[in-house]
């Protein structure tokens, strides 16, 4: 029996083409890589295995990883809102706790659990191909009415917030969208076709390349701040004024 | 009476019990005894309109150095800018340079201007007053008492076209005003993409997943009606959400609402009709951007925070032969904000 097997292996390692061995053996080396900084870095709230924190009073710790795919990993810890500073209603973006190839390396790990949205290819979301005006009728559509019409952001409940758009890698705008971080809802194919993504990428990447002179931008965030600028420093400076009209003067 | 009077006089003879403080002592200030001080606050003085002066023709420099160019929205921010400092700056600056001349150099000896009484002199009220009787006299409106009765009359009734013009307003209106209840939604109406307008499958749809949707009908509104057309996407638009199952309630009569967790409700927020779709995925409450109100999705579109007084109507949803999500349905109530006669409405039919 034991020979018979050793036969069968030997005659699967004569089979088997070398160069798959090779990339099958580097991608299990990528995904043990991953596992152990995952084991280190993320399963003190997701678990160790993955399968996320429930705390005693049934609230999440960390939810589960499983199913979410490497996009999603790929956007959390490359844009630093992994891991979390705390446990807060956001997760903001921070400085970056993992270089690339460690961020790919756990995204290997999480996508290997469990099938999920995979990294996308650079053609999907390269903002030079994209129809920069259907962009933006489909961005105002969709997205700003949360991240705001030149993809500033704004409030939500509660202390959560919709992020800032500018300063966003393409990459990591088109994973939001196929993975819905935190509070965002997801937008998938077929409903918002990966076309439509790379079109609303490349009108922010427009929106975010041009240029602005006309002196206080305040955010470019739109009436709403600016009438908060004017009303809390236009009419402070009035109210200043109007004291050293009325004050005498030594 | 006498006695109430005396207690109320002041307990001591002697007037105000709070007696007139009087003017402060006048204060000097730097400038006046100061040459040195003067001579500054003359050449902050003279700097400021000089400044201005400069700002003025700097606005005609700025206005011959940056010209319009057609399509080009920067050199029009770039040129509001230049104008808006320099005209504004020579404005200001003419302004502080007034100012502070009056405080710095101006005298500031306090005056003090006497007030005389308002009221005319007792000669001419005596006029008035014997115009008037006079004029009473002639116009014999104490002899000729039918003319007397007759105004009166007359003037009596002048209100009453202004009341039954704004009766209309209430229940007395023969021919009921338009009001908006219902919208393009019907049965079997497709639910499709806003933007794209392509149908929608329910196994498109992931948990988590938000789609900006319109009813199919919409593209057959003729573009040539363009407020119609505006007016059907102000009110039809909807949002389409899904849920797993067991994360949201399912009242009485919605039993059938949803198609798997696929739920369906009007974009309009019901305050005063802002678009609304600023869903989060995580606790199903979509909020509305202008006064905070925010709904609860999972709890049929309950109000849980704001102005809003009436939770998000719901459009039940079905899938048509094809396997194209579709609506039952109109909405079942009006949907965007209140007014007057909507609470006199259901399914789109006046009761």
């Amino acid at each position: 029996m034991a020979v018979a097997l050793a036969g069968l292996a030997g005659l699967f390692s004569l089979l088997s083409p070398a160069s798959q061995a090779a990339t099958t053996t580097a991608m299990s080396t990528e995904i043990e890589e991953g596992k152990q900084l995952f084991l280190v870095g993320c399963s003190s709230c997701h678990g160790v295995n993955a399968d996320g924190v429930i705390r005693e009073d049934g609230t999440v710790l960390g939810p589960s990883l499983i199913g979410v795919g490497a996009a999603s990993v790929h956007f959390q810890v490359g844009t630093g809102r992994m891991p979390m500073a705390r446990n807060n209603v956001q997760a903001p973006r921070k400085s970056i706790a993992y270089d690339e190839e460690q961020t790919l390396a756990l995204a290997a790990y999480v996508a290997s659990l469990a099938p999920g949205p995979a990294i996308p290819e650079p053609d999907q979301y390269d903002p030079a191909q994209g129809d920069i005006a259907r962009g933006g009728v489909l961005y105002r559509t969709n997205c700003a009415q949360c991240h705001n019409t030149t993809g500033q952001g704004g409030a939500l409940t509660l202390g959560k917030y919709a992020p800032k758009l500018t300063g966003v890698e393409p990459v990591h705008m088109y994973e939001a969208m196929v993975t819905g971080p935190q509070s965002m809802p997801v937008f998938v194919e077929p409903v918002m076709s990966s076309e439509d993504k790379r079109d609303i990428i490349a009108y922010l990447k427009n929106v975010e390349s041009e240029a602005n002179p006309g002196g206080l931008g305040v955010g470019r965030i739109g009436p709403v701040s600016e009438g908060l600028w004017v009303w809390v420093i236009g009419l402070g400076a009035l109210i200043g004024a109007a004291a050293w009209l009325g004050a005498r003067s030594s | 009476m006498t006695t109430h009077s005396s207690d109320l006089e002041p307990a001591s003879q002697g007037g105000d019990p709070l007696p007139d403080p009087g003017l402060p002592p006048h204060r000097p200030r730097l400038s006046d005894t100061d040459a040195k001080s003067a001579k500054r606050a003359e050449r902050q003085v003279a700097a400021m309109f000089g400044i201005a002066a400069l700002a003025s023709l700097g606005f005609v420099a700025a206005y011959l150095a940056l010209p319009l160019i057609e399509g080009d929205l920067v050199r029009l921010q770039l040129s509001n800018l230049a104008l808006g400092l320099t005209l504004g700056g020579a404005l200001f600056l003419i302004g502080l340079g007034a100012i502070q001349w009056a405080k710095k150099l101006m005298p500031d000896v306090e005056m003090v201007q006497e007030r005389h009484p308002f009221e005319s002199s007792p000669e001419d009220q005596a006029g008035a007053i014997a115009a008037f009787q006079a004029g009473v006299e002639e116009s014999g409106i104490g002899r000729r008492k039918l003319i007397r009765n007759s105004l009166i009359g007359g003037m009596a009734l002048l209100p009453l076209p202004i009341v039954f013009i704004l009766g209309d307003l209430g229940p007395l209106n023969p021919s009921p005003p338009r009001v908006r209840a219902s919208t393009i939604w019907g049965p079997g109406v497709r639910v499709v993409n806003d933007v794209t307008f392509e149908p929608i499958r329910p196994e498109d749809l992931q948990v988590g997943q938000l789609v900006n949707a319109m009813p199919a009908t919409y593209k057959d509104i003729p573009e040539t009606e363009h407020v119609d057309a505006l007016n059907a996407r102000a009110f039809a638009s909807v949002i389409l959400v899904r849920m797993e199952l067991d994360e949201f309630e399912v009242p009485q009569g919605r039993e059938d609402w949803d198609v798997d967790g696929i739920l369906c409700y009007s974009k309009i927020c019901t305050h005063v009709g802002c678009p609304i779709s600023l869903y989060e995925q995580q606790t199903h409450n979509m909020l509305c951007p202008c006064h905070q109100s925010t709904f609860a999705l999972a709890e049929s579109g309950k109000v849980v925070f704001g102005p809003a007084k009436r939770p998000l109507p719901q459009l039940a949803l079905e899938v048509d032969a094809e396997g194209y999500l579709a609506a039952q349905g109109d909405f079942a109530e009006p949907v965007g904000p209140s007014y007057w006669e909507r609470a006199k409405f259901e399914n789109g039919e006046r009761i």
